[in-house]
């Protein structure tokens, strides 16, 4: 009797498709050996929104007794593998389906793995990632972040290099030959993305972190009210009104401190403060409130409250003025107005550095015109992009659609098969 | 060197096939196989899955059927209920809120002799706003004239769909059946599941035949006209005696799936689970909170307590007498509900009062104890179903119980 339990933790909307997919494919996968498997979300991880934290599960068993054992329970309350498709989620998780920051290690059994899809390097991972009171195995899988949409699915390898990985880290239940197998059922024949499953299966690396690495914050929390304790009427109190910053100066608007929301960021704004107009546009328009006036009337926006939604560089009028910058590049949630305060030409030379270099500050998701993703295959933006589009991509309902299944050109196997080349690999 | 493979051959549903899918792809499963002709949709969570699921089937070419959008869940209701009239067979469902929204047509279809099948994707009734399973919404039809079914896996959801219409479109019938489905623990979770061929469902299902009660031209009749209480009681003992038929019917279709699908479904009515050796306890509850209580029962069985678990299958018509002999082997019984019922008998839920209401005629009528789990999609954990095991002990020791109701899993 065994088993074998794995979460994906994903971006709602972008990764909705590919987390499914992955956990679908570890069922499949485990099904070419005759074990029994279920997959499913987090239900109350749901509705998605843009970016917001959500959970998939896929639970492989020996038996159909031992899997419903486990499947007995709204959710794994530990997991063997947990799989987070999107690095910036290892600052932390705050989803629909419970209260407070959850780190991204939480469910990992002890000696189990975490494996990031990342193009960060292990040190830099472990400043955001919470330490953990037992030791864990962190293997990165190189590549960024896999973004798509609700009806569209992108095809860059990212989820079956994903069960190449996870071939790797539990054998036992997915043998790669299993796993190539299953791929190559789902693909309609083609072994293109099998390539991809084995060269991640032949190349994962694995770092063992111990108890004293990472994080050392505490993140917040949140207990539940018993039922007597809470209001009738399924009513709440409101916030309070804000105060100034400073004597009179200033307002900065009471946030919730157990409902902040800011692990759904993937992206935040920088703000250059020296050439700021103050119009209140940002502060106006942003959909969360999250800009502070500082006593100047310039606007700081809050990184505990800031979801990361681009309004605020979308109205600025000023060029430049406000910058989004990949979260990646960051480590912590501090003031940038404070920042500037303190040392306006220490904080220029800061923001000159997140904002200079394209390759973080690129929108890291959504495409502003129908047609853009095929142009960046096209010119090779997308280090990890997949066949050209125009020769058909093997899945789902291929024929219907008219695509020619399984041919593919030198080029395209070209692209793929140059997956590897990410940085970090 | 990529290989270059051939498109597999569409022959679809020409042998049997084993998918990975959830409640709800099943459901849809079953419906391109039952080749239903008008379907019609709104969106709501969790029944929006099944809507997106038989949506695919039609895009790909799978399914012909007319696929109509509604304006809202009134509109859904009646367009299928119009539809059935003229011989097509039809498909609708809802959850929560969305349900209650159509409770006019739902109303008026049974009357009307309607063989609708609907899937009700069980979901909490606002307020507050929220999504996770609760049975009222299904269960606020029970006395309408509706066959209310629960299932458990995505494999019985497919086979309790074609059931379905076999019963419902049955002539000593022409009843609406829901099939519930309890929120995200069937409609999201995906499990393997076998999908039978076009052969075997065509030998089960035979085509719809509305016969004389067809609105077509060539069979001028008036459907509903208003009338005064002349009529109003007949009509009524027309849907009682329908209603009454359902059991041999069901039976008879069960035999039938029995022998078409070699799939043994044991009972149509309930899943006994570990009941053989007349337990002390015997708990029963509907839908997948089966999972948890069998778990807990295998458990406590190998602490060596005697318990056992009664799942039922059909709230309407309800086995009654199956049920009060089934549960009169045990010296206890739990009862537990996923609903609520303010005000009701002890305060317990509806199928505790109903199990009550079914005992009260029997020789053998053990201490009967409901609970309320799992509200709003909230866990049924293994631990809270032990301590309902303890409380029905307790009873099966004095013979009584100390309270009609525990609430179990609130924070208190």
């Amino acid at each position: 009797m065994a088993h074998l339990i794995c979460e994906v933790v994903y971006r709602g909307i972008f990764q909705k498709n590919l987390a499914s997919r992955i956990t679908r494919g570890i069922v499949l996968s485990a099904r070419k050996s005759g074990r029994w498997g279920i997959a499913f979300g987090r239900y109350g991880d749901s509705p998605q929104r843009n970016g917001v934290p959500a959970k998939d599960f896929a639970i492989v068993a020996d038996t159909p007794e031992e899997l419903e054992q486990n499947m007995a329970r709204y959710e794994p309350k530990e997991v063997d593998v947990t799989i987070c498709v999107d690095d910036t989620l290892c600052k932390g998780v705050e989803s629909w389906a419970w209260y407070g920051l959850q780190p991204i290690n939480a469910l990992t059994v002890p000696n189990g793995t975490v494996l990031v899809t990342s193009t960060q390097s292990v040190d830099e991972l472990l400043k955001d990632t919470h330490r953990k009171k037992t030791p864990y195995n962190l293997s990165i899988l190189p590549g960024k972040a896999s973004f798509a949409g609700l009806w569209v699915y992108k095809e860059d390898h990212t989820e079956v290099r994903v069960l190449g990985a996870l071939a790797k880290i539990a054998p036992k239940f997915l043998t790669i030959e299993a796993v190539s197998e299953a791929i190559k059922a789902a693909e309609w024949g083609s072994d293109l993305k099998v390539q991809s499953a084995r060269k991640a299966y032949d190349r994962l690396q694995v770092r063992a972190v111990m108890p004293h690495e990472g994080n050392p914050e505490t993140p917040y929390s949140f207990t539940l009210p018993k039922w007597w304790e809470m209001r009738e009427g399924v009513s709440i109190p409101s916030l309070p009104i804000g105060k100034p910053i400073e004597g009179d100066q200033g307002y900065r608007p009471v946030r919730s401190d157990v409902f902040k929301k800011f692990s759904s960021r993937t992206m935040r704004p920088v703000v250059n403060f020296d050439t700021c107009v103050k119009c209140t546009l940002c502060w106006l328009q942003c959909p969360d409130s999250c800009f502070d006036v500082t006593p100047e009337l310039l606007y700081d926006a809050n990184m505990e409250s800031c979801c990361g939604c681009g309004i605020c560089e979308a109205v600025c009028p000023v060029d430049n003025c406000i910058t989004m910058v990949n979260e990646s590049a960051f480590h912590d949630n501090a003031s940038q107005w404070e920042m500037w305060r303190k040392d306006k030409p220490a904080y220029q030379a800061w923001l000159n550095e997140k904002i200079a270099d394209k390759a973080t500050t690129a929108r890291s998701h959504g495409f502003r015109y129908r047609g853009q993703y095929e142009e960046e295959l096209e010119r090779g933006e997308r280090e990890l992009g997949g066949s050209s589009l125009a020769d058909g991509i093997p899945g789902e309902n291929a024929e219907q659609k008219g695509i020619k299944v399984g041919v593919h050109s030198e080029h395209a196997v070209a692209v793929v098969t140059g997956v590897a080349e990410a940085p970090g690999a | 060197m990529t290989t270059v493979a051939q498109a597999p051959t569409r022959a679809p549903y020409q042998v049997e096939q084993e998918l990975l899918i959830s409640g709800s792809e099943a459901i849809a499963e079953a419906l391109t196989l039952a080749d239903i002709d008008v379907v019609t949709a709104y969106p709501i969570r969790p029944y929006d899955t099944v809507m997106q699921a038989v949506a695919k089937k039609v895009a790909n070419g799978l399914l012909d059927a007319e696929y109509i959008v509604a304006e809202g869940e009134h509109s859904q209701f009646e367009i299928v209920k119009h539809a059935s009239a003229v011989g097509a067979r039809v498909f609708c469902g809802s959850s929560g809120v969305g349900w209650m929204y159509a409770m006019e047509p739902i109303t008026v279809t049974p009357a009307l002799r309607i063989p609708m099948v609907a899937m009700v994707g069980n979901r909490a009734l606002d307020d507050p706003g929220a999504f996770g399973v609760e049975h009222n919404d299904a269960l606020s039809v029970r006395d309408l004239g509706w066959l209310l079914t629960w299932v458990d896996t995505a494999q019985e959801a497919l086979d309790t769909t074609l059931i379905a219409y076999r019963v419902a479109e049955d002539r000593r019938i022409f009843l609406p059946i829901a099939i519930s489905c309890d929120g995200a623990f069937l409609t999201h979770s995906q499990t393997i599941c076998k999908v039978p061929t076009k052969a075997q469902v065509e030998a089960f299902l035979p085509p719809y035949n509305r016969a004389d009660l067809l609105l077509h031209p060539d069979n001028p009749i008036t459907v509903a006209p208003q009338v005064n209480e002349d009529w109003v009681m007949e009509i009524r003992q027309q849907n009682n005696e329908a209603t009454n038929r359902a059991y041999g019917v069901i039976e008879e279709a069960y035999r039938d799936f029995r022998r078409i699908f070699g799939r043994d479904l044991h009972n149509p009515w309930f899943e006994e689970y570990m009941t053989d050796d007349n337990p002390d306890v015997i708990l029963m509850g509907m839908g997948t909170l089966s999972m948890p209580v069998k778990v807990t029962v295998r458990k406590l069985r190998a602490e060596g307590k005697k318990v056992g678990f009664i799942r039922l299958k059909w709230f309407r018509p309800f086995p009654y007498e199956r049920l009060a002999q089934a549960l009169g082997k045990a010296k206890a019984i739990g009862v537990i509900d996923r609903d609520y019922s303010f005000g009701s008998p002890f305060g317990s839920g509806v199928v505790a009062n109903e199990v009550r209401a079914a005992l009260y005629n029997s020789e053998k009528r053990p201490p009967l104890i409901g609970f309320i789990f799992g509200l709003g999609g909230r866990e049924v954990t293994i631990e809270n179903v032990t301590k309902a095991v303890e409380l029905c002990e307790h009873a099966a020791r004095t013979g009584k119980t100390d309270k009609g109701t525990y609430w179990l899993g609130v924070r208190e």
